[in-house]
């Protein structure tokens, strides 16, 4: 690092490169810290390992249902060639929303003379993840630049935002452009069907729709990385065991859902692995930065996304997707659940001392 | 000094991105550029002549029934105004519907009547009302730049992309729906507010 001076003006970008690449020898000397092996670069690390399962099994679906859609009954190719073809589809989308988002982190860092920060790593990955495999490169990168800028930079950077910046991604695409994200035509290459969601609002009926062991598995259309439940899972176990997002918030997200099923006598297992549901339960909602801090919050904001996912579903055809819609609603109540949480727990004690003090 | 009074309002002391005052009719009137010019006009001129006629009455009207007063004669004007759009731009007067009589509403008419116009002569109070709605005309032209050239694709109604662009027509291009969604509007006045002060800054 000593060395080169010459390039004092993009000290920022060399220091992540260098941070990035060895382990740095500098130690925090001022305050208390808690020493830990888990520092902010490895817990992201482990959501986007998490993600690739999701990821790989995407770009195998993307395949798959290119062929089923314009195949003539010739029979399906091999697995590679499926696998292949999803590959090359979906790895722009990859390589966009990290170059233009990393780019963005890197300028903003630069000129506020700050560090760059490891969050976008996750948020780069989450977003092609969530995105209709046939949406253009360029609309792609307006939305990662408006998520990054608007949602995330002007509200101070990683740990500052207020909204899940992969999720705002996805909202500016679905309300600039409906055409592209409505998942009413999501496989464009020849062929162009509702998926499950859109059909529900339509009031498809149960029967016509996908099995449920199809739409739990993921052989379905649908955004890249959502459809594939076991795939979650996967992830969600590696989360759960690492103790990176909250058990909380997983649970109560499915018990919101299971009580607004009870109460209109919906299906509730095929809510769970309906759309973008089981992602967002695991990889969006729990997203540390923008979900409430204080244990019983998570409770409370758990519940809450999943009862609003179902309502949004079921009484607003104009949006099938309601995972994104009420997650995002959610995160803006998030200061104010940990407030009332902490102003409870505040009056409670205060009550338990009083009479212990005369 | 006159000219001090006039041009403040336009940029050190906008009534919109600094004082974030007449927010409402920003979000609800700039989705095409045509109707935003209107209604910046209109209020300029409400302000204005609501300022110069106030300044005059400001040593006769007793204080405690001047709110009364400024309400009056706000809303004499802005009915003269509604009325000249009805004769001469029904169309627009359409398009603008409500948002010419709320006019009456609007803060920073109310605002610069208590806090300037109540205390000084006709002359500055006229120049300090007009200042203050070109300085919110002037953000209503800008955000309804963009929201009409990004969302619509054209600019006072002519067409700026051109319509082989589409991907209708096998182009690339699309309008940006959430441009004419309000959000977007606040968004737009928040990325102005934000040049605005980083400019502030920059020349300290």
């Amino acid at each position: 690092m000593k060395g080169i001076k010459k390039f004092t003006f993009l000290r920022s970008t060399i220091d992540a490169f260098d941070a990035f690449l060895r382990v740095p020898d500098t130690v925090t000397r001022k305050g208390s810290h808690i020493r830990d092996c888990n520092d902010l670069k490895r817990v992201m690390i482990v959501v986007v390992i998490a993600l690739i399962p999701c990821l790989l099994f995407g770009m195998y679906n993307t395949g798959l249902q290119h062929y089923l859609a314009s195949g003539t009954g010739a029979g399906l190719p091999g697995f590679w060639q499926i696998f292949w073809y999803g590959f090359l589809k979906v790895l722009p989308l990859v390589i966009v929303s990290y170059v233009v988002g990393l780019g963005i982190e890197f300028t903003v860092a630069q000129i506020r003379g700050h560090e760059v920060n490891e969050g976008y790593l996750v948020t780069g990955m989450l977003i092609p993840l969530i995105m209709p495999v046939t949406v253009p490169l360029w609309m792609l990168a307006l939305a990662v630049a408006f998520a990054v800028i608007i949602g995330k930079e002007i509200f101070g950077g990683t740990g500052m935002n207020i909204w899940n910046p992969a999720l705002l991604a996805r909202a500016f695409l679905f309300f600039s452009y409906p055409s592209h994200m409505s998942g009413d035509d999501v496989w464009t290459d020849g062929f162009s069907g509702a998926t499950p969601l859109a059909g529900l609002s339509e009031g498809t009926s149960w029967e016509g729709m996908a099995s449920w062991r199809d739409m739990f598995l993921g052989f379905i259309p649908g955004s890249v990385g959502e459809t594939s439940v076991p795939c979650i899972l996967l992830g969600a176990a590696l989360l759960l065991y690492t103790g990176v997002a909250s058990w909380k918030i997983m649970a109560s997200c499915v018990a919101g859902a299971g009580i607004i099923c009870l109460l209109t006598g919906q299906p509730l297992h095929y809510h769970l692995v309906m759309g973008g549901f089981a992602f967002g339960c695991v990889f969006m909602a729990t997203d540390p930065v923008t979900s409430p801090q204080t244990e019983s919050g998570k409770w409370v904001y758990g519940l809450l996304t999943g009862a609003m996912t179902l309502i949004i579903r079921l009484y607003n055809p104009g949006y099938p997707e309601g995972m994104m819609l009420s997650i995002l609603l959610m995160n803006t109540f998030t200061p104010l659940i940990d407030h009332y949480v902490v102003s409870i727990n505040m009056k409670r004690r205060i009550k338990r001392t009083a009479g212990h003090g005369q | 000094m006159n000219k001090r009074i006039f041009l403040d309002p336009l940029f050190k002391n906008n009534p919109v991105s600094v004082l974030v005052l007449g927010i409402c009719s920003a979000l609800a009137v700039t989705v095409k550029m045509e109707p935003a010019l209107v209604m910046a006009l209109s209020v300029t001129l409400v302000t204005g002549f609501s300022g110069l006629i106030m300044s005059l009455f400001r040593n006769t009207v007793p204080n405690r029934i001047r709110i009364i007063v400024q309400l009056i004669v706000v809303a004499t004007l802005v009915i003269v105004v509604d009325q000249i759009l009805k004769a001469f731009a029904y169309d627009v007067s359409k398009q603008l519907s409500v948002f010419v009589g709320l006019i009456i509403t609007n803060c920073i008419i109310m605002g610069r009547i208590e806090a300037f116009a109540l205390g000084n002569k006709p002359l500055p109070a006229f120049m300090d009302g007009i200042g203050n709605g070109l300085g919110y005309g002037m953000i209503l032209v800008i955000v309804s730049f963009f929201r009409e050239l990004l969302g619509s694709g054209t600019l006072l109604g002519y067409r700026i992309v051109p319509q082989s662009w589409y991907m209708g027509n096998g182009g690339f291009y699309e309008n940006n729906g959430l441009m004419i969604l309000p959000p977007m509007a606040l968004i737009i006045v928040g990325l102005i507010i934000w040049i605005f002060n980083a400019r502030k800054e920059w020349s300290k």
